[in-house]
Order: C-alpha cells, then sequence, then structure tokens
C-alpha cells in the first residue's frame, strides 16, 4: 500500500490557455503518453475550488504523484503546495501561450510545445518521490559564537534575547576585543557630531548577567564537527581541559588585526614613540582619563597633531593592503576631535588626506561637525615623517601643488583591517594534491605563513571557511552576506570585510538571525539558504560508487566527507541541495528524491523528435531556476517571443547538470543546446557560489563529446544570465535558433 | 606696513584662519570648505586667476597670509554667483571674496594699480562728495584715472556710447557743474566716518 503509486494529472484552462491550446488533446497526450491514470480540466485551478479539487483527490483517490499544468513553477506556489505528495509542473502559460504569438499560422507549433511540456511533466513526477526530510539531525537550539569582540558579544546578546542557549568563545582573557580599549566610537545618532561612548562596558555586564549565555575566556576550538543540528566542538579551555559542546549552529565573528606599519620607513613607525597607529591613539585617549591627551615619549600636552591617512592600504605595492578600510578617515575625525575635547580647541589637528572617505550614516554629518571644531583637513600626500623631539610632516599639498611641511608632536598613521580567518581551506587541499613541484614548493610558501586554524573543521574540505579575497571569508556581500560555504556557519563583523562597530553590530544581529534559522531548519530536516525548507536531500547508491571523489571534492559547500573505506558520507544538514556533486558524478549514482538524472534526463528524452525531414529542430535549455529561469518568465511577462523549438528545463544550479543529459540530448537529435548558470568568479552571484564554475569547467568537456559525434561546436552554448538579463535570456535562445537554421538540423533524428 | 596690519599679524600669529573668521564678511565659512573643486569650475574668470576660490580658502587655511592678502584674485570676482549657486557645501563663496577684498584694502594690502580696486575707491569718493553717485564724474574720473593723455584717448573711444546715454536721458552732461546729492551731505559724511570708527575699533578688537 506504502509504496502504491498513483498519478494524476492536472490541466488548468485558465488565464487563456484553454483558449489558445487544446486542452482535450493535452489531457490525452497526459493520459496515454503520460500514464496518467486520471486527468482533470479545470477552468482555474489555482481557484479554492480547483485546489480543493486536488486535494480532494490526494485525500480520497490516493494521488501519490500529481502533474500540474498550468502556469510557470514560480507562480502560485501557495496555491499549489502539496506537501504530501510528489508533484511537477508544466509551464503553459509563460512557457507556451505568452511567448508565442496567437495568430493561426503559428497555432501549430504552439500546441506542439504545450504537447511536449505536458509529456516533459509527466515524465518528470514519474522519477519523482516524496522528499522524506533529512532526520540525521535533531533540533539542537545551542549557538557557539567564536570571538567576544563587538560582532560576537552582539550575537551573543542577539541569540540570547531570541531565547536561544549561546556559548561564547574568546581567546584572549577578557570581552571587549579592541572596542575594549578605544576611547569613544563613531556617532550613531542624529546629529552626528560627536563621538560616543562604545557600549562595551554595558554589554560586558549584560553578557555575564545573561543566564543563557557561557563565556570561555582564554579559550580555542581544537575540533569541529559534524553538521547544522549536530555540531560537536571540542575546546580547549582556560584550566587546559577540553570540553566538548554539542551546537545547532556557529556564528564566527574573529574581527581583525591591525596592519603593522613597521616597514614602510618612511613613515618611521618604529623610530618614535610619538608615531603611532591609529588604535594605540584610542589607547593614549583612553589613558588621558579625562586629562589632555600626552605624548608617549615626554608625558606632555599635545599641542599639534598629524593625521596621515590610508597608510599602507589601497595599494599595490608588496606587503601592503591592496584594499581600502572605508572607516579610517572617520576615525581620523573622531580622534581629532578628542584633541579638541580633551586638549582644548587651541590643539592643531591636520588630517593628511588624498581622498576623504566618510561613509555611513554619520559620514556627512560628522565630516562637517569636525570642520566645524576647526579640525584642519588638508589634501596632501604624506612623503616622510621625520622623527625628532617635533615631528616633522613633509607632504605635497595637491591643492597648492607644492611640496612642505608641518610641525607636529604626535603623528597618527591611518593603518588598515586585516582580517582574522583561518587559513584558506583550499590551498591546503591543493598543496595535498598537487603533483608539481614548482607549484608545491609556492603552495608551501603561502602555507608556511598562513595563519593558524580557527575552527579546526573535521571536514574533507579543510579546516576553516573559505576566503573570497585577501583572507575575508567566501560571502556574497549583497545576496547573502551571513552565509559561508560552510552550511550553518555564518560570519560576521570584519572578517568579511572592513567595517566600523556600528556595522559589525548590524552584521552580528543578521548572523544571530540566520544561525538561529539554520539550527531551527536542520531540527526539521530542511535546507538552509537558498533552497529553504527544501525536504530533499542527495544519497548516494553505493554499489555503484567507483570512489572517483569528484563528489567530495567539488561540493561547494564541502558537505561530503570520506568515511574510512573512502566511499562519499553525506552530511545532510551541511548541504544546500545545490546538485552539484549529483553534475559531478560520473557513474550517476548520486540522486535527491525528487531531482535526479531521472527526473531530467526523462524528461528531455520524452520531447517528441520530429522527423528531420519535418524540419522542426528541438532547442534544449536547461535553466537556473535562480537566475536565468526568473528572468525568462519575466521575458514571458513582458511578451518577449521564445523561438518555439525551444524546450526549457530549470535546473537546481548549473553545477547539477550532468554531462550525460547533454550526451543524451544529442544523441537523440536535439539540434542545438542552451545552458544558463549565473555569473562565476570573483563577483559571483551564483547563489551555489561555486555551481556555475564548476559546471563552467565541467561543460568544457562537452567539446570532445561534440566531437566524437562529429557535430558543430556551436550545437552547445554555456552562458552566465542575471535575473535582470530580461531582454538577452531569450535572445541567448533565438540566437540557438538561428545558429541551427545556419547548420542545419543534427543527424541524429531517428 | 599699516599700522593695523601689524597689529592683526600679532594678534593672530598662529591662525590666520582665525583672522578670517573674525574679521572678512563671511569668513567663518572657509573651514566648511571640502575642496571639491567645483567653484573653481564653475567660476567662468577663475581660470584667469592666480587663485580660484578653492585655492584661496587652501591657502587660508595653510596660513599664506600675505599671498592670500596681496592677491589680485578676489579682485577679479565678478559676483555671477555661478560658485554659490553650486557649491555643495553652501559657501558664500561670491560674499567672502569680496569680503577677503575689503579686508586686504583697510590693511592696505590690496594690489597697487589694480583696476577694480582702483574703480572701487573712484566709485567711492564720487558717492561720498554728495551721498549720490554722479555718473558723469564717475566716467570721467575713471577715464582720466591714468593721466590726461590717456583720458581723452578713453573719452574718445567711448564717445558713441556717451552720446547715446545723453540721448537716452541716461546721463545728464549739467551734472558737470556740482550735480544731485543728498540733503544733508556733511551729516552723511559724518554718519560714515563714525561707522568707519566703530568698525575700526572692533576689528582692533578695541571695541
Ligand atoms: S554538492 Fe550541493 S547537493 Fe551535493 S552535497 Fe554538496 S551542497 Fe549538497
Ligand atoms: S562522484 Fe559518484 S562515483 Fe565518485 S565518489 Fe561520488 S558518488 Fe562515488
Ligand atoms: S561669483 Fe566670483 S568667484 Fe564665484 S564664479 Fe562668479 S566670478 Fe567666480
Ligand atoms: S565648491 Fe564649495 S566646497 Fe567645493 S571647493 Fe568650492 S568652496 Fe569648497
Amino acid at each position: 500500500m506504502a509504496d502504491e503509486k498513483k498519478f494524476a494529472g492536472y490541466i488548468c484552462t485558465g488565464c487563456g490557455i484553454g483558449d489558445r491550446l487544446d486542452a482535450s488533446q493535452l489531457e490525452m497526450i497526459a493520459t496515454r503518453e503520460g500514464k496518467m491514470q486520471s486527468c482533470k480540466q479545470h477552468e482555474m485551478l489555482c481557484s479554492a475550488e480547483g485546489v480543493q479539487m486536488i486535494r480532494d483527490d490526494i485525500a480520497d483517490v490516493g494521488a501519490t504523484h500529481i502533474m500540474i499544468a498550468a502556469c510557470s513553477r514560480r507562480a502560485k506556489v501557495e496555491a499549489f503546495n502539496f506537501t504530501d505528495v510528489a508533484m511537477s509542473r508544466a509551464n503553459l502559460r509563460e512557457g507556451v501561450i505568452w511567448v508565442r504569438p496567437d495568430a493561426p499560422e503559428h497555432q501549430e507549433t504552439t500546441q506542439e510545445m504545450a504537447d511536449d511540456y505536458i509529456r516533459m511533466a509527466c515524465a518528470e513526477v514519474k522519477y519523482m518521490t516524496k522528499p522524506s526530510g533529512s532526520s540525521e539531525q535533531q533540533l539542537n537550539r545551542n549557538i557557539l559564537v567564536v570571538g567576544g569582540g563587538i560582532t560576537g558579544m552582539t550575537a551573543a546578546i542577539e541569540a540570547a534575547t531570541a531565547g536561544y542557549p549561546v556559548h561564547l568563545v574568546e581567546k584572549t582573557g577578557a570581552l571587549g576585543g579592541h572596542a575594549a580599549n578605544y576611547y569613544k566610537s563613531i556617532p550613531t545618532r542624529s546629529p552626528y557630531a560627536d563621538p560616543q561612548d562604545t557600549g562595551v562596558e554595558k554589554m560586558i555586564a549584560d553578557i555575564e548577567a545573561n543566564d543563557l549565555i557561557t563565556v570561555y575566556l582564554n579559550s580555542s576550538i581544537t575540533k569541529t564537527d559534524g553538521a547544522p543540528g549536530r555540531f560537536s566542538v571540542d575546546l580547549a579551555t582556560e584550566s587546559g581541559s577540553t570540553t566538548n559542546l554539542s551546537i545547532g549552529a556557529i556564528i564566527q565573528a574573529t574581527g581583525f588585526n591591525l596592519y603593522d606599519p613597521s616597514n614602510l620607513s618612511q613613515f618611521n613607525y618604529a623610530n618614535s614613540a610619538d608615531i603611532i597607529t591609529n588604535e594605540e591613539m584610542e589607547k593614549l585617549a583612553k589613558e588621558a582619563n579625562g586629562g589632555p591627551i600626552k605624548r608617549p615619549s615626554d608625558g606632555k600636552p599635545v599641542t599639534a597633531v598629524a593625521f596621515v591617512q590610508n597608510v599602507g592600504q589601497n595599494s599595490k605595492a608588496d606587503g601592503q593592503l591592496p584594499y581600502h578600510n572605508g572607516i579610517g578617515d572617520l576615525i581620523a575625525i573622531k580622534q581629532a576631535l578628542y584633541l579638541k575635547e580633551l586638549n582644548g580647541d587651541d590643539c592643531d589637528t591636520t588630517i593628511f588626506f588624498d581622498n576623504l572617505r566618510t561613509p555611513g550614516a554619520a559620514g556627512e554629518d560628522f565630516y562637517r561637525s569636525g570642520q566645524q571644531k576647526m579640525v584642519t583637513f588638508t589634501k596632501g600626500n604624506v612623503g616622510e615623517v621625520v622623527p625628532g623631539s617635533t615631528l616633522e610632516v613633509k607632504f605635497k599639498d595637491l591643492i597648492l601643488n607644492e611640496d612642505t611641511s608641518m610641525q607636529a608632536d604626535l603623528v597618527v598613521l591611518d593603518v588598515g583591517m586585516v582580517p582574522n580567518t583561518g587559513p584558506d581551506p583550499y590551498a591546503q587541499l591543493a598543496y595535498e594534491e598537487t603533483e608539481d613541484e614548482v607549484e608545491k614548493a609556492k603552495l608551501k610558501a603561502e602555507l608556511d605563513v598562513a595563519p593558524p586554524s580557527i575552527l579546526n573543521l573535521d571536514y574533507r574540505q579543510g579546516t576553516d571557511l573559505p576566503h573570497l579575497r585577501y583572507g575575508f571569508t567566501d560571502s556574497h556581500f549583497i545576496c547573502f552576506p551571513y552565509e559561508t560555504r560552510r552550511t550553518g556557519i555564518y560570519a560576521a563583523g570584519p572578517q568579511r570585510r572592513p567595517m566600523d562597530m556600528r556595522q559589525a553590530a548590524d552584521d552580528a544581529a543578521g548572523a544571530a538571525m540566520k544561525a538561529i534559522q539554520a539550527a531551527e531548519n536542520a531540527g526539521q530536516g530542511r535546507a538552509a539558504h537558498p533552497r529553504v525548507g527544501d525536504l530533499s536531500y542527495p544519497s548516494f547508491r553505493k554499489e555503484g560508487c567507483t570512489q572517483c571523489k569528484r563528489c567530495t571534492v567539488e561540493c561547494p559547500f564541502g558537505a561530503i566527507n570520506e568515511d574510512e573505506q573512502k566511499y562519499p558520507q553525506f552530511n545532510e544538514a551541511r548541504c544546500r541541495r545545490c546538485g552539484t556533486c549529483m553534475g559531478a558524478c560520473p557513474v550517476r549514482v548520486i540522486s535527491f528524491e525528487n531531482y535526479s538524472i531521472d527526473t531530467v534526463g526523462q524528461q528531455l528524452k520524452n520531447v517528441d523528435m520530429p522527423e528531420e525531414f519535418d524540419e522542426k529542430p528541438r532547442i534544449l535549455v536547461l535553466a537556473c531556476e535562480n537566475d536565468a529561469y526568473p528572468a525568462l518568465d519575466q521575458a514571458s511577462m513582458n511578451g518577449t517571443e521564445i523561438n518555439p523549438w525551444a524546450r526549457i528545463i530549470p535546473v537546481r544550479c548549473l553545477g547539477s547538470v550532468s554531462l550525460s543529459w547533454i550526451t543524451d540530448a544529442l544523441n537523440s537529435g536535439y539540434d542545438g543546446i542552451v545552458l544558463m548558470g549565473c555569473q562565476k568568479g570573483d563577483d559571483y552571484q551564483c547563489h551555489f557560489v561555486r555551481g556555475s564554475a564548476i559546471a563552467h569547467e565541467r561543460m568544457s568537456k562537452v567539446g570532445d563529446t561534440l566531437q566524437s559525434l562529429n557535430l558543430e561546436p556551436e550545437r552547445v552554448e554555456v552562458y552566465e544570465v542575471a535575473i535582470t538579463d530580461v531582454t538577452r535570456a531569450p535572445k541567448l535562445i533565438n540566437d540557438m535558433a538561428e545558429t541551427v537554421e545556419r547548420i542545419g538540423l543534427s543527424p541524429f533524428k531517428f | 606696513m599699516s599700522d593695523l596690519n601689524k597689529v592683526m599679524i600679532e594678534k593672530y600669529r598662529t591662525s590666520f584662519l582665525r583672522e578670517v573668521e573674525a574679521n572678512v564678511e563671511e569668513g567663518e565659512w572657509v573651514k566648511m570648505c571640502m575642496q571639491c573643486g567645483v567653484c573653481a569650475g564653475s567660476c567662468p574668470l577663475g581660470k584667469h586667476w592666480d587663485h580660484p576660490p578653492q585655492e584661496i580658502f587652501m591657502m587660508i587655511r595653510a596660513g599664506k597670509r600675505d599671498e592670500v592678502l596681496t592677491s589680485d584674485s578676489m579682485w577679479m570676482c565678478t559676483s555671477c554667483y555661478n560658485c554659490i549657486a553650486r557649491c555643495p557645501r553652501g559657501l558664500p563663496i561670491t560674499h567672502i571674496m569680496h569680503g577677503l577684498a575689503v579686508y586686504s584694502k583697510r590693511l592696505g594690502l590690496a594690489p597697487q594699480k589694480q583696476p577694480t580696486a582702483e574703480f572701487s575707491q573712484i566709485f567711492w569718493d564720487n558717492l561720498m562728495k554728495k551721498g549720490r553717485v554722479n555718473e558723469l564724474k564717475l566716467g570721467l574720473s575713471l577715464y582720466f584715472k591714468d593721466g590726461f593723455g590717456q583720458g581723452v584717448k578713453n573719452a574718445m573711444a567711448n564717445q558713441k556710447l556717451g552720446q547715446n546715454m545723453m540721448k537716452a536721458k541716461r546721463m545728464n552732461p549739467m551734472e558737470f557743474f556740482g550735480g544731485h546729492g543728498v540733503k544733508d551731505t556733511s551729516g552723511l559724511q559724518k554718519m560714515i566716518k563714525k561707522a568707519q570708527e566703530i568698525e575700526d575699533a572692533k576689528v582692533q578688537g578695541k571695541g
């Protein structure tokens, strides 16, 4: 009884579908070819009545597999939300009638398109089973926060406020991080005129008073194992003992280190106690204890201070930071105002800038406030700071175009933030795997200077969060900033990008929310971002596996480990359900309950392939469901025409595309294939980070297949398509139709 | 060096910016310039000057007192207001330019033989005689400011203009003999003199 499958088809004739298409023919195809045991038409399937009809069939007739032929699978998702069955959808509205002209001469090809989408949806649902959800883990509400600075403390407080127990690990002996030594912070409230209290002491007190937060000082993580909902974390604590924690989700908030300007000889940082970094300035101001700020060398109150901006930043030179801090100028304004406050209005404060950047809410107002209070802003390049009892700052005035100098008794260098992250896990892997001696030596050199691990992940793909650039953790900084490439581990604060305390606090709140979501989703066996709520997960047929390791290597999220016998070991809650492993597996043994080599492979095989002399080409389009497919839907809403030869199948990620689909399609007579994924590379838009990039690499091998079949290379095109490519996406398909027209039909039609 | 100039140098030794703030009309705005250069790019004349407004403001902040006060630049401003209309920081640039000119003149630092400065003096003297501008005399003094020969040349060159102005009743040749004025000329002169004293005292910190 349990495995008895009952297939039911439903065809909506609303939204003009019934007027444009022959619904009884569609129904006949669904039952005769698609083998639906029943097939019903409804004039508005998404209405309460239509939905009830389906529900009744599920309840009374016991339908287990349903095929809905109506609008795009992206439309009416709330109405067609049948969680207790397997379901496929044929896109007759956005996919057919809206992209084809309503004219008698187009009637035949339009109907053929619809017929095929029915065949495809029937084939798809036949190979699906209802996802049951991962049961590898249970609800574990414990949140681990790594790092006790502003970011970590905020994350801990936020998570605890939401009612989740927090374990806060700090490697030093005190909470507060860098900010604990700050005199004041950049203002966060209107009128943004004066530096404000950092609030660090209150945060520490709040944490100490909070029963839900356990703080581990002088502690570090020696091992992290498991997955969201069942992380097992070993802590080496103060006393030298090891504590094991069972954790639902993790927030890494390890912050930053300050760039060391010692090697920039022109600034003589190492040669004078009165040439200091911006962070040392904070300490001086704090130590002044409300009195005037004093020179480190002789303890005299300072009367003239030069702030040298952009030191060792935004530079291509070796050993300097290739990026800009972003907030250094706000810090300089803040510190100049310390001097106006503590040392009097007459204290001469000059900020040497080239491009003054004051981003954020405080920005412009705070800058004006500095000017109002007579901080001098000089557009100039400082060439040298000469040490001595009075320091001489030599600079080129960029407005007056002259070389000149000023005397100061304290010079503050604006040095940048360096992310405090663990080593790049892929550098380790590359080192282990490469056989090229030169390459190995190069990687060795990199690894030798790599920082120690922070998380000590016991993952196949390395010990720490993957990097994007310059050591910052990889995430999509616009679309999904707190996500990392390790599911259930969220990055927040300056380890993601340079930022100030306020931004770090916002970041921490976001990451705390993501961590809570991840723990809850894992508890219910559901996926995290971007397929939130997806209950399917990948599994593999062990008998067929050749232990080739493609899946364990290519998974963008390091979800798959290798067991003792070298078989892949899927950690379901770490998996984002992108299908990249499925696309990678050369023997096609990886599948999801509702997405597999067959659910797509059978769709493309069930398209009715016209004989060669019919002169009706067929173009297969595999479109990423995150960007390309929505772009095509949008184009359809705009009334853009799509060539009637196209048959479009959405895929979870281009990374899930198996070469076997391409080979099958070419062998069964498709004349052209268009693959659409998201933008790859450093500025990727791929929702699965590396999926599109991996697919592009994989598809570079299609050339061999084409050659072996003696087919023209232009029959297969791989594109990067953004959700905004509403005009371009349909054009790429139409271009392929033109290409086929030019080079002729495929000889593989039988 | 004028006495006032000496006094000022002494008083504001450390900061020319503060001197400007205290003594130049709208001078307290100078510190708010963010050096964007929009004024310099907008000024139709600035590129012909030694220092467009942006540079003048930077020089004030850099303490270049002599260079600023003896500069010819602020005298060249035609009050077109382009810069004011465009300055993103809302600086009343035109007014500051004129304020600087007035201050430099008061200190005796304004450049000699600067045509706008000379014209301003002629205008002032003309006005102070009767409390009304005598346009005929103003024109003639301007023509003859560089001596008799040059004056005749100037007058000849503008002969047609003069005739047309008379025809249109824009200029009255009878003004040459005295001309119109306010009722109480000496009262006006006294008033102005007093105002000047108050102003000078204020500048010197005695008022
Ligand atoms: S490749 Fe994608 S689907 Fe496969 S295990 Fe990794 S995250 Fe999951
Ligand atoms: S890719 Fe397929 S064959 Fe290779 S290890 Fe993974 S499951 Fe096994
Ligand atoms: S008002 Fe003066 S300074 Fe301003 S743009 Fe016009 S001429 Fe230049
Ligand atoms: S436009 Fe205004 S802010 Fe910009 S340089 Fe000129 S005076 Fe300064």
